[in-house]
């Protein structure tokens, strides 16, 4: 019995020391932060000088902030870039999962802007979107339109933007259906044949189901994802586009706290924006829970 | 008969359209390249000019010139390689002992590292700026490596789940056999796990070598910038002089090493990938 309890007490021994490190690492860089964010959202700091309690005035002023709602919206607005994506990307891997000529090489072309860097990539879209030699209006010109000048354009300018992030993401999303089309069982799909279930009827009944698992992680993940888009903004649009309409809560919140200096102002939106994160991802296992007990 | 027909009719459709989808992907890409070896004149030319008429490789000299790109290339490199391979060591010892190991509130901890998942950066950026200010480390690089070096939950996770299939007895053996528990992370569980250590490696060291968020908020002087943000500043400095060709060759080159690093780990790549997803 003594030699049994030594023994497990070394093994919790080493079991702490293993995981010592992401432990730490916790505390000190995302725990610690998060409060003192928290805690710097109540108050009035620049940064450098005293942190002055000012208790809600800050998110009193941030529910007043035009640019805050504004921003809010891009954000919200450039989400509708999730459903379109996910379509294609579920149509492309169907198309894919076909025995056909060149799949493995269709595989790379359509994954390669995803492992690309996303500020090469914006300067390249940046250029392509110019409105007088930029190669997306060189193309349209082929078919006798007239583009306009893409990002200094606020109607354009989002629809531009969701683009350009669908072409940098497709890839990634259709190799998750992909791996999950190719883990469905033949079977379903003969027995279905064999009782004369037509194409529609396969797809809603047996691929839909089979892949939904995917779909809810790709939703998930694509809505925290797109909670925080900077980098495409910064870079193509860095004033935020034409009055603003191209301006997401990050980059707003970076300008306020780099810029500007109002670190409580911006970590108050940084935790409107980290409760949004949050909610949205609790309330999606939620429905996953409910949805996969249903289908049992 | 009739259907074998039908089917064939379908695949070819679906050929078609895929490879029309395809040229869209790779066109901005090949555009980016034939651009910068591009003369002025064919940079701004009606119709576009796919192949240029001569090559001008001018470009490529000058970017190493007209901007700290080798410094950049340097500092992305040392950040990648200190983060990756450290918090790779780091990751999947914690990944053993939360797989493997017994001690009081294990799970605890792991769900509660787990949480720190849902939490995003932005939310935690600005104390953090605050705190390695206080450091002194603002425009060093310490900030975008320390963080990292205490390990990758998202591969912590990933190699945990791995590990579930590799049976107790063989640690339990081990442990008979007189091994420390080092001793039997570094001799049997990383060659086991290996390959998907090797597949989380990859992933990992491109987020982080393409990282633009931390590095703009850290980073001022030119000589300490990574490689993204020199060739934003590229990007930002030429476009008044509208030089093209020289912003789309800093661009390339930004853009080959992973090009290059995706074309040789391809399939790893592609299966780490699908394997997170499907299981996540």
């Amino acid at each position: 019995m003594k030699v049994r309890s030594n023994l497990y007490r070394k093994e919790s021994y080493y079991g702490y020391l293993f995981v010592l490190a992401p432990v730490v690492g916790y505390l000190l860089f995302t725990m610690y932060p998060l409060l003192y964010s928290l805690y710097g959202s109540f108050t009035d700091w620049d940064g450098l000088g005293q942190m002055t309690f000012i208790g809600l005035d800050n998110f009193k002023d941030i529910l007043a902030d035009e640019l805050f709602y504004k921003a809010s919206f891009n954000t919200i607005f450039m989400m509708i870039g999730i459903p379109i994506e996910i379509t294609l990307a579920l149509l492309l891997a169907m198309g894919l999962n076909r025995k056909m000529f060149g799949t493995t090489t269709f595989r790379v072309i359509y994954y390669v802007p995803v492992i690309s860097s996303l500020a090469a990539v914006s300067i390249l879209w940046q250029w392509a979107y110019n409105g007088d030699y930029g190669l997306v209006n060189q193309f349209l010109a082929l078919f006798g339109f007239e583009g306009p000048n893409w990002l200094t354009d606020k109607y354009t300018v989002k629809p531009a933007l969701i683009l350009m992030m669908i072409w940098k993401n497709i890839g990634y999303s259709m190799l998750l259906y992909l791996a999950a089309l190719q883990s469905v069982p033949k079977d379903y799909y003969e027995a279905a044949q064999l009782d004369g279930a037509n194409s529609w009827n396969i797809f809603w009944n047996i691929t839909f189901p089979m892949v939904k698992p995917v779909t809810f992680f790709i939703v998930v993940t694509k809505i925290i994802g797109g909670a925080q888009i900077f980098t495409e903004v910064n870079i193509m649009t860095p004033t935020g586009g034409p009055e603003y309409s191209s301006a997401t809560v990050v980059f707003y919140v970076w300008k306020k706290a780099f810029e500007n200096l109002q670190m409580g102002y911006a970590s108050g939106m940084a935790m409107l924006l980290g409760l949004f994160i949050f909610v949205i991802t609790l309330v999606q296992f939620r429905m996953n829970e409910r949805s996969s007990k249903d289908m049992e | 008969m009739l259907s074998l027909k039908r089917f064939n009719l379908t695949d070819l459709l679906a050929f078609i359209v895929i490879s029309i989808g395809a040229v869209f992907m790779i066109a901005p890409l090949l555009w980016t390249l034939s651009t910068s070896f591009k003369s002025k004149a064919e940079v701004f030319a009606l119709p576009p000019v796919w192949i240029p008429e001569t090559f001008h490789f001018e470009k490529y000299i000058e970017i190493w010139e007209k901007g700290p790109l080798l410094s950049g290339i340097q500092n992305s490199l040392i950040i990648t390689v200190c983060v990756t391979i450290i918090g790779t060591f780091t990751s999947s010892l914690a990944a053993f002992a939360f797989a493997k190991l017994r001690f009081p509130f294990k799970n605890m901890i792991f769900l509660l590292l787990l949480s720190a998942l849902m939490i995003p950066y932005p939310a935690v950026m600005i104390p953090q700026f605050i705190l390695f200010s206080e450091f002194g480390w603002v425009d060093t690089l310490k900030p975008l490596i320390v963080p990292g070096l205490f390990g990758n939950i998202m591969m912590i996770f990933f190699l945990r789940q791995y590990l579930t299939s590799v049976p107790g007895a063989i640690i339990e053996a081990a442990k008979i056999d007189g091994s420390s528990y080092f001793g039997i992370f570094s001799k049997i569980i990383f060659p086991l796990i290996r390959p998907a250590v090797a597949a989380q490696l990859i992933l990992w060291f491109m987020a982080v070598w393409n990282d633009y968020l931390a590095p703009i908020i850290y980073l001022n002087s030119p000589e300490k910038q990574t490689l993204q943000l020199v060739i934003a500043n590229f990007n930002a400095t030429y476009a008044i002089q509208t030089d093209y060709a020289l912003i789309m060759a800093a661009s390339f080159i930004a853009l080959l090493p992973m090009l290059i690093i995706f074309l040789v780990f391809q399939k790893q790549i592609i299966e780490s990938v699908a394997i997170s997803g499907v299981k996540g």
